[in-house]
């Protein structure tokens, strides 16, 4: 790698200049779709085909939707690029994805030439404007001499405190242009404090609740597997004998099967942690941000329960529920800090409690979901033969619906960094690119991409990205022939008026077979077993469609406004 | 309660940053009452002077919005027995309803306004103050006939608060041990 960058000055144009500063931000993939105003980029890359392999994606969004799976796999900055007009708005639902779910990336595309901007010049779309909400942050360059300082502040923004997407805009005349080319990496901008100083008083004030609590309860999210502190939270929560829920953001930081871990939080999660969510007598929320598919109706949300708050964006704090105690700042550091003021604590009559709630649960949903006898086939035991096969070594990307809600209830993990999905934003079509980007991101793993047959529509021509780079990827598609979530919404809410929601469906083996994936499809529960084996067996990619009861619903439930201690299990 | 506060926002000087500043508002439906940009005593950082009524609980977090955003030095929220500010305002009326012999120059000199500008077809008058001020001067020419009327935003100085050079050195070293 040494050799590729270039000595320290030499005059380059802005298109090299832009593989030159990926280079040295160690830059390996990137996902992308060329187009008129980043040809000069594509043609700079043409000479560093083997050190930055560019994956030519079917669609932008499949380019975004794969950057945000490279880094969420990876824990490193997600690459895309794209030219301007279609090929800039086409990325703007990922950019609002990676935004909302704090992911890393960094989003470069062209623009039309700076003396044209404004003329409504052929595909020039304002994507700076566009892309000014949903960016951490943004920047049109319109010099070549202003590329290497830019991308550099791009990637540290990106990177640092909350992470989140950053677009730069390129005309076409700055990557033409010359510039005089060195790099220094960023790692700092006057104006921002990524990593606030946790408060050492907040800390002790927040210790001595925990050592009081009677009844504390952990709720966490990615922030856990953002900051990397999984060690520390798991010391955390082992040293006070603190049960932990999750969101869904924040699963995998902690193995499905701890002792400790009692489940997901939110609308579809489990009946212990959210009933008990309103008797704690401590709520410690650790790098999640209280969203209202967690909360349920905030004025009926833990109001008995004084709220510590491990959080690195200050404008979390207090943004939906009042914090007793905030510990601002990164939770890897918080968190070491305050278990060293821990006591030992077991709270095994609390912890009982749980146990209780847990049993309920499985006798009237789990058993019947994960393991039915009689009927179709349910999305639930397709999952659960999954984490038979795999023991909870795979990555398991989802989609969004209701297929992602059960495979999030119910696939098992050991390790961190395995469960990718979209949960702020609920992308439908997120799943099979951002497969593909997490398989770049983590070759050595098995990566199962769980999709629903209404999701997997959305972005199907990505299957030409997988036949193109030959990368293993294990499409499970469960078929409901229903938008199964807005039917199940249409069912209970809507008095059964399936509007828009029943889907006839193409054959999903033939068109597999178009892209040379090998394929099965099975109806009979007698055959999942075998199916799934030879699936996750298979060298190569893989596309297994199981046909799943057509009007099953996904239980518990806590209705939109209804308290979290509300939830239905039917 | 909704309560009028003035926000105060300090900014490097970047491209869109209006946009970025002004986002933060329209996402959350809050009406901008004025809005006045302009650079600061620091040169490279501008500071923008934003009026808002609102409850202060949602005011303290848009200004931790504000704050958020990469750019933005610091963000402040005042109540308005905090700030001194002042707006101006611009009245176009004929020269002929103060040559007639008329109320209105003895209105305009009873308000301390200015004659900026005195044409044979219109004049242009000038008063500083607090929009309830420039507000009873346009009552009372109205009458006489307004040809165009114009008020800035406001303008503010807070009286409690550090010095802009002081808060960026300390900004300079956290920002730094990150």
């Amino acid at each position: 790698m040494e050799e590729l960058l270039l000595e320290k000055v030499s005059t380059i144009t802005g298109a090299q200049a832009v593989v030159q500063c990926l280079l040295a931000e160690n830059v390996e993939v990137m996902f992308g779709y060329p187009g008129g105003a980043i040809m000069p980029v594509y043609d700079a890359l043409y000479d560093y085909q083997e050190e930055l392999k560019h994956i030519l994606t079917r669609h932008e969004q499949g380019a975004i939707h794969a950057a945000q799976g490279y880094a969420r796999s990876s824990g490193r900055v997600g690459v895309c690029i794209a030219t301007s007009g279609p090929g800039a708005t086409n990325l703007i639902t990922g950019i609002a994805d990676a935004q909302i779910d704090s992911t890393p990336l960094v989003c470069i595309t062209g623009q039309i030439h700076a003396h044209l901007l404004g003329s409504d010049a052929f595909q020039e779309t304002d994507v700076v404007g566009i892309s000014m909400p949903v960016t951490k942050w943004n920047c049109q360059i319109t010099k070549a001499e202003d590329i290497p300082t830019v991308l550099a502040k791009a990637f540290y923004i990106a990177q640092s405190g909350r992470p989140g997407p950053v677009l730069v805009d390129i005309t076409k005349d700055a990557q033409f242009g010359n510039v005089d080319f060195e790099y220094e990496k960023c790692n700092q901008i006057r104006s921002y404090v990524p990593n606030p100083k946790v408060d050492n008083l907040c800390v002790k004030e927040a210790a001595v609740l925990i050592n009081e609590a009677k009844k504390p309860l952990v709720i966490f999210g990615q922030g856990v597997i953002l900051a990397e502190a999984e060690k520390e939270f798991k010391a955390f929560i082992e040293k006070a004998g603190l049960p932990a829920a999750w969101t869904i953001m924040g699963l995998s930081a902690l193995s499905t099967n701890h002792e400790l871990n009692v489940g997901m939080l939110g609308m579809h999660g489990n009946y212990a942690p959210n009933k008990l969510t309103n008797e704690c007598d401590v709520l410690i929320a650790v790098g999640m941000r209280f969203d209202d598919r967690v909360t349920g109706n905030l004025a009926q949300y833990a109001k008995q329960a004084k709220v510590i708050h491990l959080e690195i964006d200050p404008a979390e704090v207090d943004k939906n529920v009042k914090t007793t105690v905030a510990l601002v700042g990164n939770c890897k550091a918080s968190l070491k800090q305050i278990t060293a003021l821990l006591k030992d604590q077991k709270h095994t009559r609390w912890l009982t409690n749980f146990k209780e709630l847990k049993a309920i649960e499985n006798e009237k949903v789990i058993q019947n979901e994960t393991n039915p006898l009689l009927g179709d086939m349910t999305m639930g035991e397709v999952v659960a033969q999954i984490n038979k096969i795999t023991k909870g070594e795979a990555v398991v990307v989802t989609d969004v619906g209701q297929h992602q809600m059960v495979a999030c209830r119910y696939a098992e993990f050991n390790q961190t960094k395995s469960s990718i999905t979209s949960g702020g934003l609920g992308t439908m079509g997120f799943c099979l690119p951002a497969a593909i980007g997490a398989k770049f991101g983590a070759p050595q793993r098995q990566i199962i991409a769980v999709i629903g047959d209404g999701g997997f529509q959305m972005t199907i021509q990505e299957l030409g990205t997988i036949f193109q780079t030959q990368i293993e990827i294990k499409v499970v598609i469960l078929n409901n022939q229903f938008l199964g979530m807005v039917r199940q919404w249409q069912e209970l809410f809507f008095d059964k008026r399936y509007s828009a929601t029943e889907m006839v469906n193409p054959d999903f083996q033939t068109i597999a077979k178009g892209y040379g994936l090998a394929a099965n499809k099975i109806e009979k529960r007698s055959d999942l077993e075998a199916a799934l084996k030879e699936m996750l067996t298979h060298e190569g990619s893989y596309l297994l469609e199981v046909m799943v009861e057509k009007e099953n619903n996904v239980f518990p439930m806590i209705e939109t406004g209804a308290s979290v201690s509300d939830i239905r299990l039917e | 309660m909704k309560k009028q506060f003035t926000i105060s926002v300090f900014t490097e000087n970047q491209i869109g940053l209006l946009n970025r500043v002004s986002i933060i508002f329209t996402r959350r439906h809050i009406n901008i009452e004025s809005i006045a940009a302009s650079e600061s005593e620091v040169i490279g950082i501008h500071r923008y002077t934003i009026v808002i009524n609102e409850e202060e609980d949602l005011i303290i977090k848009v200004t931790k919005q504000l704050e958020k955003q990469v750019d933005v030095v610091g963000a402040f929220y005042h109540t308005m027995d905090e700030v001194v500010y002042q707006e101006i305002a611009l009245y176009k009326i004929p020269t002929t309803v103060l040559v007639a012999g008329g109320k209105a120059e003895e209105i305009v000199r009873n308000h301390n306004a200015r004659f900026l500008a005195v044409e044979p077809g219109f004049t242009i008058i000038e008063k500083t103050g607090h929009k309830e001020e420039t507000q009873v001067l346009f009552n009372e020419l109205e009458p006489y006939g307004i040809l165009e009327f114009v008020r800035s935003g406001r303008v503010a100085i807070t009286k409690p608060m550090k010095q802009l050079k002081e808060y960026l050195k300390e900004l300079e070293i956290t920002s730094l041990n990150n």
